[in-house]
């Protein structure tokens, strides 16, 4: 700090320079006449035709998605011919089972909203509970604008945000973020987008006892589960990542696998499902272990066979045998 | 004679310019931010050139992405302090260098008394020098 307010010194940044930097990417979409030239110029339909293939299933999300963006686009052709109309609000709230890709969505839809002009930077900071509430009184507030200062200019993904609101505590501080929150939503529109998240009996009872915050939220967004085919088409994406492959055989076996794990309690869909294929690794790689003098091939390294599905603690406990 | 024709306080950056626009001072932040360096928000009563550490106001910002944050910091530091002098510094945290690398006024208080300059006598008729801040002849809260 120590030579920086004497007069005239370090001055060299000239108005100018950081101004263009500022406006540059703005300008050719407020050219733009028609829904194809914002298409064109904003590159959306990059992010969707990625959403479409990257992500399984979520017909329902997707589409959702593509409403959201036509209306965005809309939106966009409408200021440029100077019909004002409310910037739209945008957030959101996305409910559905744990693992349903809730997190991954929200990545995209923070990519969409930043080429659309919605958010400035696009970037996302994902938080909980215990990042925007404190542990003692006055701890919440600085935390909690902290961690909105961080978000601005792109999206704040808040996961569980039914944990906010603890209605069998009235003393709690969650309801403080709340209301932090819910003035920032309505008052910096323009700077930053929330995106809640959660199990939707949850969030429903959320909504009904913070009304404030209902009432802000305009999209609402359910994540179906997966079935099993789409499990299924899940895992070969994982798997092809991570530079593995499954045996001929080992499909009947690990959609049999899927069929018992959905069943069980505290089935997490994609999340449950790399979790099987990390512990079949870990199988894969004790049979390997095992025989110690065997000259071991690229091929062995990669593939999954049905053994190592097989040994689930799933079949054990279904009582059903794995070739069955 | 008058060297300062506005009375206007002239530190840091910019200070001979009009003031700042909320979009100009945007576009500097914004600036900042691209080179990764740390913003402040500071404010002083005492705006004497050698008075070099300000109040901060609230604490440093590292991790933030977009100007709106700190705008949203200037802004709330007006509102407490309407007629203080406020500046942003933008902290450069690179090893070696570790040092301000800009700082420039975002509000000033609506009247500027200025600075008078004192002339001390002391041994063999010599004379020394000094500036003194009028507004600091008044105690700290009221001196604008």
């Amino acid at each position: 700090m120590s030579n920086s307010s004497i007069p005239g010194v370090r001055a060299e940044t000239s108005v100018t320079s950081a101004a263009q930097t500022l406006d540059a990417p703005a300008s050719a979409l407020s050219q733009a006449r028609s829904v194809g030239e914002v298409l064109a110029q904003s590159q959306v339909e990059e992010v969707l035709a990625e959403l479409d293939r990257d992500l399984v299933g979520l017909a329902p999300v997707k589409n959702r998605i593509r409403d959201i963006a036509a209306l965005l686009v809309i939106d966009k052709l409408r200021t440029n011919l100077g019909l004002v109309s409310e910037s739209p609000s945008l957030h959101m709230n996305f409910v559905g089972n744990p693992g349903t890709g809730k997190t991954s969505v929200a990545m995209r839809m923070a990519q969409i909203l930043h080429r659309l002009g919605y958010v400035r930077k696009g970037h996302l900071v994902a938080v909980t509970r215990d990042d925007l509430v404190g542990q003692y009184i006055g701890h919440t507030a600085p935390k909690t604008k902290e961690v909105l200062k961080k978000a601005m200019g792109g999206v704040l993904f808040i996961d569980e945000a039914y944990y906010l609101y603890r209605p069998e505590n009235e003393r709690d501080y969650g309801q403080e973020a709340i209301e932090i929150l819910l003035q920032v939503m309505e008052n910096q529109r323009d700077d930053l987008v929330v995106i809640l998240a959660g199990y939707k009996d949850r969030m429903d009872t959320f909504f009904e006892s913070n009304p404030g915050m209902s009432s802000r939220v305009a999209h609402h967004i359910d994540f179906p589960d997966y079935s099993v085919d789409e499990l299924l088409q899940i895992s070969q994406k994982m798997l092809e990542e991570q530079n593995y492959v499954f045996a001929p055989d080992v499909d009947t076996v690990f959609k049999r696998y899927l069929g018992l794990r959905v069943q069980q309690p505290h089935f997490a869909n994609a999340r449950s499902v790399r979790n099987a294929l990390d512990r079949a690794r870990l199988r894969q790689a004790s049979r390997l272990f095992a025989d110690r003098d065997r000259q071991l091939s690229a091929d062995d390294l990669r593939t999954l066979t049905a053994s190592d599905f097989a040994a689930s603690r799933v079949f054990q406990q279904a009582g059903v045998h794995p070739d069955e | 004679m008058m060297t300062n024709h506005g009375n206007r306080l002239t530190q840091g950056q910019f200070s001979y310019l009009p003031d700042l626009t909320d979009k100009q001072i945007s576009a500097q932040i914004e600036y900042a931010l691209s080179k990764n360096w740390a913003l402040g928000v500071e404010y002083t009563d005492d705006p004497h050139p050698r008075n070099t550490y300000w109040e901060m106001y609230g604490n440093p910002m590292f991790d933030l992405k977009d100007a709106s944050a700190i705008l949203t910091e200037v802004n709330a530091c007006r509102k407490t302090f309407p007629n203080h002098y406020i500046r942003v510094t933008a902290f450069d945290a690179t090893q070696g260098v570790e040092s301000v690398q800009m700082s420039y006024i975002v509000n000033r208080p609506k009247k500027e008394p200025g600075f008078g300059l004192t002339r001390q006598e002391i041994g063999g008729r010599q004379i020394q020098y000094t500036v003194h801040s009028y507004a600091t002849d008044k105690p700290e809260g009221e001196r604008y």
